[in-house]
């Protein structure tokens, strides 16, 4: 079992004939994939890595019967990208763009509550059901099939905890990166939801970062609403206020809200151990299992 | 409901106001000490971070905003850009006094350090503006003044427009409690802040406006004229891909007119490729040389107090990096995250940038390679230490994922020390820097 995707997850990618949605559609073919359609305008009728493109990712559906999309399209187009894509019947569009203006993706966001699609991203790695498919840039080597969920708002740090839970044998059905953006699609209570539901998920390990209040509202369902498991590790402890650390979503704002410490309260007091350290966290999970 | 209240009341938390009503109280009017129902912008309290490289909006000067703000029909008290103290002078004769003297500069707090003054006549003016102009102020140093006609006024408001990012929708805010601390308000009395929180397919319907000014207790012989300027904030709002915009205090006179007494736009950087005329105001402003060279450099970095210098791939991973440095008993140094991808000549050129800092003692490289290689972390790491005949501080390098193996056999580790963990390379170079600092 897995969340979101799996080895009949059908995928058309959105800007396949870039750099990046070419090198990655390999990648991600290589990985056992099921990639069957690229879409971008202008291109069809081509073909990338063995993948028929098509105009519009309406024809692409159509004709590949795609159900999933990843979008590589550049930020001043992405957001053009991301509606084409919800106006089709998808269940789940990935967006690894990063630096979509963020007047347009509270636009986005808003088309998305219309719809049955769900939105990972933008700016975030992507998704994996490690031995079935990944949909994004996750370098899939580092992972393996197993018990442990895990959503995360940072993509290199998403490595450094599966490469601690791996490198003791504890492998993961579906591992989630979010985006570190102030505007995404997917939140942790989505994520965490959807881990709730799935039978095989039997602990879930969840990377927050400083900014925003997603953790803390996280938490509180969490407590109310989980029965699986969840330790958590979040990053930007040592965050001065005012200063943006990379993500834009990264910031904690001069009254302290968005700090590490209210997120780590409002975790323990959901009776979810945060780890000091990715090792930790690692070690919290193992004993759960 | 409560959740949405707090969320809303914070997300202005960031930008306090401008000005603190200076004079004495009488009801609920304020009357300046040296001039009666003029007022006396002073901004002495503000807590809004300094523009940096880090950091995800571009801030425009207060005369730019106003500029713009005036285009689009938001009165605006009449005002002069001086450069010298002979221009100020000028434009203090000009406009009539008396005038405010504004230092512009992208920080808060410009009142409390000195940079706001009042001048009642030419010899004031003068030493207001040769007191302000060369001045240091929070590390950027005043090279134009704005100077101002002062403004008559029965009452001072509040209105902004952001992004409640948790909401994903644009909200606007509108008090009748503006001029004094905006953050205070909302933090103790967040009731007295009306919002109204926007569907961005439509943007702000004119009811929503009437709502959120009435919902205030805006004055009734104003509450037109604020709904007017609360809709054109709100389409300036939209229009320039701002991250904020705000005015306070928005001044009303007895007359029932309304004046804008500061103006506050700041744009979205990812959104700056549609906005070629405003990213032509964009300007350098850091406060210190190693931001510059980061910013010359395309990194994002964050200078930080510590001895312990950080180099990483991903933003959560860079961050994870500092907390552990600081877990393990260290100090960071600073924040530097080479993006994904990156190349070798990239990777030299970060160790560049943490070796021009003289407070570090030792350097942690933590490479988790997903769509960056190990094998071009290595090259740049070789090419940037071999050229020293001796290696300035030591480096610990960690690298893990794509091509790591690969980045090992190519990595010349007479010049670096190598650990297998994020943990034990942080240990050693927390290590390190006791012993380099001794």
């Amino acid at each position: 079992m897995s969340i979101f995707v799996n080895d009949d997850t059908r995928v058309v990618v959105q800007g396949i004939t870039g750099g990046e949605g070419s090198f990655h559609t390999q990648q991600m073919m290589e990985y056992g994939t099921n990639v069957v359609a690229g879409a971008v305008p202008g291109k069809g009728g081509e073909v990338v890595e063995g993948v028929p493109v098509y105009d519009t990712v309406h024809e692409a559906v159509r004709h590949e019967d795609a159900d999933a999309s990843v979008v590589f399209v550049p930020p001043a187009f992405a957001a053009d990208a991301l509606f084409e894509a919800l106006d089709t019947s998808l269940d789940l569009v990935v967006a690894i763009t990063e630096g979509i203006p963020t007047q347009d993706m509270s636009k986005v966001a808003r088309r998305l509550r219309e719809t049955d699609t769900a939105l990972i991203g933008p700016n975030c790695p992507g998704i994996i059901t490690p031995g079935e498919a990944k949909l994004g840039i996750l370098p899939g080597n580092i992972f393996d099939d197993g018990k442990v969920g895990l959503v995360s708002r940072s993509g290199t740090l998403t490595y450094q905890v599966v490469d601690n839970l791996t490198s003791r044998g504890i492998g993961q059905t579906t591992a989630i990166g979010i985006g570190g953006d102030p505007i995404i699609g997917t939140s942790f209570i989505d994520a965490l939801e959807r881990f709730e539901a799935d039978e095989e998920t039997e602990a879930v390990a969840m990377c927050g970062e400083i900014g925003g209040e997603d953790e803390e509202e996280a938490a509180e369902f969490i407590a109310t609403e989980m029965d699986t498991p969840v330790a958590a590790f979040i990053a930007g402890r040592t965050a001065p206020p005012g200063k943006r650390m990379g993500h834009a979503g990264a910031i904690v704002s001069g009254s302290g809200t968005g700090t590490a410490e209210s997120k780590i309260e409002a975790l323990n007091n959901a009776g979810v151990p945060v780890g000091d350290t990715p090792e930790q966290v690692a070690d919290h999970i193992e004993d759960f299992l | 409901m409560t959740l949405i209240t707090e969320r809303a009341a914070r997300s202005i938390v960031k930008y306090p106001a401008r000005y603190k009503k200076v004079g004495l109280a009488f009801g609920d009017r304020v009357f300046p000490v040296s001039a009666p129902n003029v007022i006396h912008p002073t901004d002495t309290t503000n807590s809004c971070s300094p523009k940096m490289s880090a950091d995800s909006t571009m801030k425009l000067h207060e005369y730019q905003a106003k500029r713009i703000f005036a285009e689009a029909g938001i009165p605006t008290p009449d005002s002069r850009l001086a450069t010298s103290v002979d221009e100020a002078v000028d434009a203090g004769r000009d406009l009539g006094y008396p005038v405010a003297v504004k230092a512009q500069v992208q920080v808060g707090g410009r009142g409390k350090a000195g940079g706001i003054e009042i001048a009642g006549d030419d010899d004031e003016l003068r030493d207001a503006a040769d007191a302000i102009l060369g001045m240091d102020l929070k590390g950027y140093t005043v090279d134009r003044v704005l100077v101002e006609s002062a403004v008559d006024f029965v009452d001072e408001l509040y209105l902004g427009v952001t992004m409640d990012r948790g909401e994903g929708e644009p909200v606007v805010m509108v008090s009748s409690e503006g001029g004094v601390d905006i953050e205070t308000v909302a933090e103790e009395t967040p009731e007295a802040i009306a919002r109204e929180h926007v569907d961005p397919a439509f943007g702000l319907h004119p009811y929503q406006a009437r709502k959120a000014v009435y919902g205030a207790d805006i004055p009734d012989d104003a509450a037109r004229a604020v709904t007017s300027v609360l809709q054109t904030l709100y389409d300036l709002w939209e229009s320039n891909d701002a991250s904020e915009t705000e005015i306070n205090p928005l001044m009303v006179t007895s007359e029932g007119d309304v004046v804008a007494a500061d103006a506050v736009l700041n744009v979205d950087d990812d959104a700056l490729f549609r906005h070629s005329d405003l990213a032509e105001l964009e300007e350098e402003s850091y406060t210190d040389d190693l931001e510059r060279k980061a910013g010359e450099y395309g990194f994002d970095y964050v200078r930080l107090s510590g001895n312990v210098g950080i180099i990483g791939n991903g933003a959560g991973l860079v961050m994870t990096t500092l907390d552990l440095v600081d877990y393990y008993g260290g100090a960071p140094a600073n924040f530097l995250d080479i993006g994904g991808g990156a190349k070798a000549e990239r990777v030299a050129n970060a160790l560049d940038m943490v070796f021009s800092d003289p407070n570090v003692d030792s350097v942690v490289f933590n490479i988790f390679g997903g769509i960056t290689r190990g094998d071009e972390v290595a090259r740049g790491i070789n090419d940037a230490l071999e050229q020293f005949d001796e290696i300035p501080k030591p480096v610990v390098v960690r690298l893990a994922g794509t091509n790591a193996t690969e980045g090992m056999e190519i990595l010349n580790t007479e010049l670096v020390q190598v650990e297998e963990t994020l943990e034990g390379a942080v240990q050693r170079a927390v290590a390190n820097a006791e012993e380099v600092a001794e």
